[in-house]
């Protein structure tokens, strides 16, 4: 095998190893097709409602491959929102987990047929319950933080939600929870900033230049990036998360990226021009720095779009949950 | 003996000690102030929060999710109503991930009248808390009861909703928790933090408490009647106690059932209590529309209608919208000595 090709930008400290980058595209592709299959099977009527993250690819396949995965306050908690599909890919989950969501289906991994889709839930990765209220998982994540900074190590909780929610208070809280003097907390607290809420654009609603700029008000370490492009985003992701790993401090980060297909299927779901395409901006790169052809390229995603017909074959058939398990799983119960 | 309030925070210190609680914490929970009631003076775990209640709810959940033992305060009830999306949210977590996460958190708020309150310091939450599935609801209306279900609630598995009445809060138990000391004033002198400066003190804690445990979903017959069952729970069960001592007097002769856990909630024992006289009066001081007492109405009518003497009553706080400072306004909306006193006789001599 050839050595791996460096891919070297003026401005690259640090230039990501090819196997990465093909990862990374794989993984992109991979949730790309994912959620293309979800709002067709919306359309096809094998499912209620969609939302998903059709164009925050490139950000969220690095965040996924950064993660510490496991169980437990040691490695990395993860209060996600509905826009995630490509993170759990990335951690190694397995699609057809996100199909059997979309249909409600007695073996949906996630919630037993009771969530709409990219409501996802594992907690022996240490990802917490997706919620369709937006932004209360800010006011979750202080509480995984605290828990790791008294366990040490250099476990962190991560949490993202969108630009619009960040009107909420649970975004403040967040701020306010994880700065207290003396107390800081070991959380990443991301916004992936598609400038809309649901209809509503951003620049109607928000005085801030940046919805980072909240953060320096609390002396919490800030930045905001371009989460379009994979590389960047790698690269930020993992100074922001080692400093978060090593001062078990916050840090806000804010991520510019698309919105492909709209705010979920009660806006349509189609695709929209006038958003930039993150992968298709990345294809162009890896083909002109000559890290994969165009062939292979489609080639995979043709493979993709096969396996997730496939996949959603095989979900059509499975059935849905009886109507008795409504009575499961209201509590816990001792073993 | 000792008061709700002291009972409460010895049985965080047991369970802290011995159960796993790892944080007891809320607005002015932590030193110096102990909280507003004292319940937590002196505590190891307890620390203060900022002015947030969506940040306390959300701070529990997360601990939970992380396999620690929380304790959160909201320090009145009529103050966590801008977290209920988040206690929906607590108590589906278990069954929206089809049993993948459990929270076992508790949240314990002080609730409704009698220390003259006004309007935002003398809410009830019965009739709300038990509208969001997926949580116990418990209710002590006496110290020992009050250390008991607080043990149960930091053994539970699942999110416990702990709704202390202000009334009573200070008022002294008539039966000793074990372990305590046999003399008030000695317990005081040990778990009771000075006025002042508290910056050196540290509480002596009673060596011999124990696990006494109030299983959460079971009820106690207070006083055993046979002519009519009274049904309460908080501050106004006491006042059912004395109302139905009173009436022994005047040849009626009323069973006054506590129901302590108002989820789960021990319908054996109001069935059995009703199958009995045939008469039954509800009692709490929430207001009266869409109250919790409504729906034990509903289900006694459904089920035991046929066992029936007279129509189920309940006796609530007025649909108001709010307790009113003064004296009279307070003691008009909710339910006092005399209304229940009234509401029992009546209820015994009615006749279809």
């Amino acid at each position: 095998m050839s050595k791996p090709r460096l891919l070297n930008r003026p401005e690259d400290a640090a230039p990501l190893e090819r196997d990465l980058l093909v990862r990374m595209h794989d993984l992109m592709v991979k949730a790309r097709v994912l959620e293309e299959r979800l709002i067709q099977m919306y359309k096809q009527g094998h499912g209620y409602f969609w939302i998903g993250g059709p164009g925050e690819e490139a950000f969220n396949v690095p965040l996924g491959l950064l993660m510490k995965k496991g169980q437990g306050p040691a490695y990395d908690y993860l209060h996600a929102h509905y826009r995630q599909s490509a993170t759990l890919l990335a951690l190694g989950e397995e699609p057809i987990g996100a199909l059997r969501q979309m249909k409600n289906t007695a073996s949906d991994p996630y919630s037993g047929g009771r969530n709409f889709a990219g409501h996802f839930s594992k907690r022996e990765w240490n990802i917490a319950p997706v919620s369709s209220p937006i932004e209360v998982q800010y006011t979750m994540a202080p509480g995984t933080a605290l828990a790791q900074k008294r366990h040490g190590g250099d476990g962190i909780t991560i949490v993202t939600g969108g630009d619009a929610g960040t009107a909420e208070g649970d975004f403040a809280s967040c701020l306010v929870w994880s700065s207290r003097p003396g107390m800081e907390l070991p959380v990443l607290i991301i916004v992936t900033n598609n400038q809309w809420g649901i209809s509503t654009p951003a620049g109607t609603q928000h005085g801030e230049t940046h919805v980072a700029d909240r953060g320096r008000a609390f002396n919490i370490r800030t930045k905001t990036i371009d989460g379009n492009d994979p590389i960047n985003a790698w690269r930020e992701l993992k100074e922001a998360m080692e400093y978060v790993r090593r001062e078990r401090k916050p840090f806000l980060l804010e991520a510019m990226v698309s919105r492909l297909y709209g705010h979920s299927s009660a806006s349509g779901a189609n695709f929209v021009g006038g958003e930039q395409d993150c992968l298709a901006r990345f294809e162009e790169r890896l083909l002109n720095d000559g890290v994969l052809t165009r062939e292979q390229m489609n080639s995979l995603r043709s493979r993709y779009t096969e396996e997730m017909a496939a996949l959603a074959r095989q979900v059509r058939e499975e059935p849905l949950p009886g109507p008795e398990t409504i009575w499961n799983h209201i509590y816990a119960e001792r073993k | 003996m000792a008061n709700m309030a002291q009972a409460i925070r010895m049985a965080l210190h047991y369970a802290e000690e011995n159960l796993g609680v790892t944080d007891i914490f809320g607005e002015d929970v932590g030193a110096p102030l102990g909280g507003v009631f004292t319940a937590t003076q002196g505590l190891k775990t307890a620390w203060n929060t900022p002015l947030d209640e969506r940040g306390i709810i959300g701070m529990a959940i997360g601990l939970a999710m992380a396999g620690q033992r929380p304790v959160a305060e909201i320090q009145f009830a009529d103050y966590i109503y801008n977290t209920i999306d988040l206690l929906k949210i607590a108590g589906n977590t278990c069954w929206a991930s089809h049993g993948d996460w459990n929270l076992p958190m508790v949240v314990k708020t002080p609730v409704g009248s009698g220390i003259r309150g006004s309007l935002y310091h003398s809410h009830s939450f019965d009739a709300t808390a038990t509208h969001i599935p997926g949580w116990k609801i418990v209710m002590p209306s006496n110290p020992l009861d009050a250390y008991g279900l607080m043990i149960s609630a930091c053994q539970e598995l699942n999110p416990v909703m702990y709704l202390e009445p202000k009334a009573l809060l200070r008022i002294k138990g008539e039966e000793r928790i074990p372990g305590e000391p046999e003399d008030d004033k000695s317990l005081s002198k040990l778990i009771d933090a000075p006025l002042g400066d508290r910056s050196q003190w540290k509480p002596q804690w009673p060596a011999e408490l124990s696990a006494y445990a109030v299983p959460i979903g079971k009820g106690k017959v207070v006083r055993p009647g046979s002519h009519v069952t009274v049904v309460s729970y908080g501050r106004t069960l006491p006042l059912c106690k004395r109302a139905a001592d009173e009436l022994a007097s005047s040849g009626v002769d009323a069973e006054v059932i506590d129901m302590r856990s108002l989820w789960p909630y021990d319908w054996e024992l109001i069935k059995g209590s009703v199958e009995k006289t045939g008469r039954v009066l509800y009692v709490n001081e929430d207001t009266e529309v869409t109250n919790f007492g409504e729906h034990l109405v509903r289900r006694t009518v459904e089920e035991l209608f046929y066992k029936l003497l007279a129509p189920p009553r309940l006796l609530a706080g007025k649909f108001v919208p709010g307790v009113g400072l003064a004296d009279t306004l307070e003691m008009a909306s909710v339910p006092q000595l005399g209304d229940i006193t009234a509401a029992i006789r009546a209820l015994a001599s009615e006749q279809p």
